[in-house]
């Protein structure tokens, strides 16, 4: 572990870097471990998604970026500076609270400045910016409204304008999107994508909605109980989740219990319970052999006659139309349930009846092996 | 048995509990309504009374307020009752101020329930009580430093006060929400700007609703008052119970009146003032 204020010095250092983070809170019988020796690397300009069901930490670990918090153990790094000990007011971070918290006895442009009067920035300056936030999240025709004569939406916008009119290294949003109903939800997850390629500025956005974070990231760290336990892009997280929590967490898996038979760094073959033997992508540093958990994802296997190109062989319980696709859901016997979704076309309408015994190809390299 | 017998037994749907369907309460409610406000009325009405009676009416005239007026001592015991009721409110209320900060804004620490009661033990205590102490501790001092100003009412009418403006701006900083200064802090703002930009202004009607009760309430005090004043220190109550042990004429109403106009006054501007900020 990397001692404090020991940081390399880099032309372009991390935007944010967390390392051995610990918080607890409260003593005794009532201690929490919010967060365990979590350390993290945010790059620069990047749309950074803390991801995990309540309580994993992910808020903790926001609040102690922006100061409202201070780790029990462990530094925080803002660009290369140990920010641990400041206050909030002195970093430059800016936060987009969950309920927005815009100051009832200001106006929306009232609001939009605040940050920067309290940096004591001139007065053209201010006046300037706030009109390029409210353009910039469309709001110009609002400006002298109060906040609470502004739809939820809005309110939204103001927050977000609000926390980006200082210009902060890194933009903090605390599930902005929960209170928003699923059209402005969709609306507002491609707006905050677009602030983040005009601004620049990095972001780190909290959610337990593994759908936002997986459309908006461009890398997200799934947490669970105080750990961060996989850090990646959504598609390495999507398809080559690490862990039991993650591939459960994200989207639906089905589980295979196989052994490994053999493993060169991280391509490997297992064989299935069907004797099969496939390949697979194993996680890092994993032990060369023994008894395995995989995961397929449903859209990367296919129903198939029973057969030699079938990995798995099974009885078709149940047929799901969905319009694009189909789930179908095959017994493989003593593991249970294995779920194959396949893009539907005009040709394969009754190809398989339900019932009757189907193999079940999977995809090359589809197959993730889990640490557990 | 029929079926409409059935259901005339089944209780109808249960209404929550109102004490307003409770028999007997518009009585009760005008019994005290009219409690409270019949003996103003006389007080109001005989203060324009033209005769020196308190009991015939002899006519209309503002004769009692122009009397009232021209007596030197009433000026004498306005000024002064003024002067002490808004020092003592002003001060009372920062000091109010910054204890519900200090019992609202931190963290939960050992003795803060003690410190509660502290805050609020002026009004537990009996005011007699209050005043004796005063009294003893105020001779003491003025045998020491031989000062007999105005500094000894003010200080007594400060320490009563502040429960009462302490009350409303407590509440007022417990319904705020939390979020909004950490906003603030987020922003930039060192904790005296927050305090200064954010706090402040939404708990204001809570301070002038509490600058505004700690003023009516030390105007309004006799007890204390009369225990601490030096000779020639009469506010306007004392001076007016030093009035009815001699005989009473209406100027006393008149002055009554006058105290109750601006309370009613404030009450309704302070009524206006917290509607318009809501």
């Amino acid at each position: 572990m990397g001692m404090g204020g020991m940081s390399t010095r880099k032309d372009s250092p991390a935007a944010v870097e967390a390392n051995g983070v610990s918080k607890i809170f409260g003593d005794g019988s009532d201690k929490v471990v919010a967060l365990d020796d979590v350390s993290v690397t945010i790059k620069q300009n990047e749309f950074f998604t803390l991801l995990g069901p309540s309580g994993c930490g992910k808020t903790t670990l926001l609040r102690l970026i922006a100061g409202f918090d201070h780790p029990n153990n462990g530094n925080i790094l803002l660009e290369g500076d140990d920010i641990s000990g400041l206050p909030p007011y002195q970093r430059q971070v800016n936060t987009v609270f969950q309920n927005y918290a815009l100051f009832p006895h200001m106006t929306v442009a009232g609001n939009i400045a605040f940050g920067l009067e309290m940096l004591d920035k001139p007065r053209n300056e201010i006046d300037a910016t706030v009109a390029n936030m409210l353009k910039l999240v469309r709001m110009e025709e609002l400006r002298d409204r109060q906040t609470s004569q502004i739809s939820g939406g809005q309110q939204q916008r103001v927050a977000l304008a609000r926390a980006l009119a200082p210009h902060p290294k890194v933009l903090l949003l605390d599930e902005p999107l929960s209170a928003l109903d699923l059209k402005l939800r969709k609306e507002m997850q491609i707006e905050l994508k677009r602030l983040q390629n005009e601004t620049g500025i990095t972001f780190i956005f909290v959610t337990h909605d593994q759908e936002e974070a997986l459309t908006m990231s461009d890398r997200i760290a799934v947490m669970s109980n105080g750990n961060i336990l996989q850090i990646g892009s959504p598609r390495e997280i999507y398809d080559h989740p690490a862990e039991r929590f993650v591939a459960n967490f994200i989207g639906e898996t089905n589980f295979l219990t196989a052994d490994l038979v053999l493993a060169k760094n991280k391509a490997g073959k297992i064989k299935l319970s069907s004797g099969k033997t496939i390949a697979a992508t194993l996680p890092d540093n994993h032990a060369a052999n023994g008894k395995v958990t995989a995961v397929v994802r449903p859209e990367h296997a296919r129903i198939v006659k029973p057969g030699t190109s079938a990995a798995l062989e099974g009885r078709l319980d149940n047929i799901v139309y969905f319009g694009t696709d189909t789930h179908y859901h095959v017994k493989l016997g003593a593991e249970g349930d294995f779920i194959v979704r396949m893009q539907n076309s005009r040709d394969d309408a009754g190809k398989f009846a339900a019932g009757s015994k189907v193999g079940i190809a999977i995809d090359s390299n589809a197959a993730q092996v889990l640490r557990d | 048995m029929t079926e409409l017998s059935n259901s005339a037994q089944t209780p109808t749907l249960r209404r929550p509990f109102s004490v307003r369907t409770q028999p007997g309460f518009a009585t009760i409610a005008m019994v005290c309504f009219f409690l409270l406000y019949a003996p103003l009325l006389p007080l109001v009405v005989y203060s324009f009374n033209s005769g020196t009676s308190i009991a015939f009416w002899e006519g209309f005239s503002f004769r009692w307020y122009v009397a009232a007026w021209d007596n030197e001592f009433v000026q004498d015991a306005t000024i002064r009752s003024v002067v002490v009721a808004t020092s003592a409110s002003f001060t009372a209320t920062c000091l109010a101020t910054m204890a519900a900060l200090g019992t609202t804004r931190t963290r939960p620490y050992r003795g803060l329930t003690a410190i509660y009661a502290m805050i609020n033990q002026p009004l537990m205590v009996p005011e007699i009580v209050t005043a004796v102490a005063l009294l003893i501790l105020f001779a003491t001092i003025k045998a020491v430093t031989n000062y007999h100003g105005l500094a000894y009412l003010i200080i007594a009418h400060t320490a009563f006060c502040i429960p009462f403006a302490y009350m409303p701006i407590r509440a007022r900083l417990e319904g705020m929400d939390l979020s909004l200064e950490t906003a603030a802090a987020d922003l930039y703002a060192t904790p005296w700007k927050t305090f200064r930009r954010v706090t402040l202004p939404l708990v204001w009607p809570g301070v002038l609703a509490g600058l505004m009760l700690a003023f009516v309430i030390s105007l309004d005090d006799v007890v204390i008052t009369e225990f601490v004043k030096s000779a020639g220190q009469d506010t306007l109550p004392t001076y007016m119970l030093g009035q009815l042990r001699r005989a009473i004429t209406p100027e006393v109403h008149a002055i009554s009146t006058v105290l109750l106009a601006v309370s009613v006054a404030m009450v309704t501007i302070f009524f206006f003032l917290n509607r318009k900020m809501q």
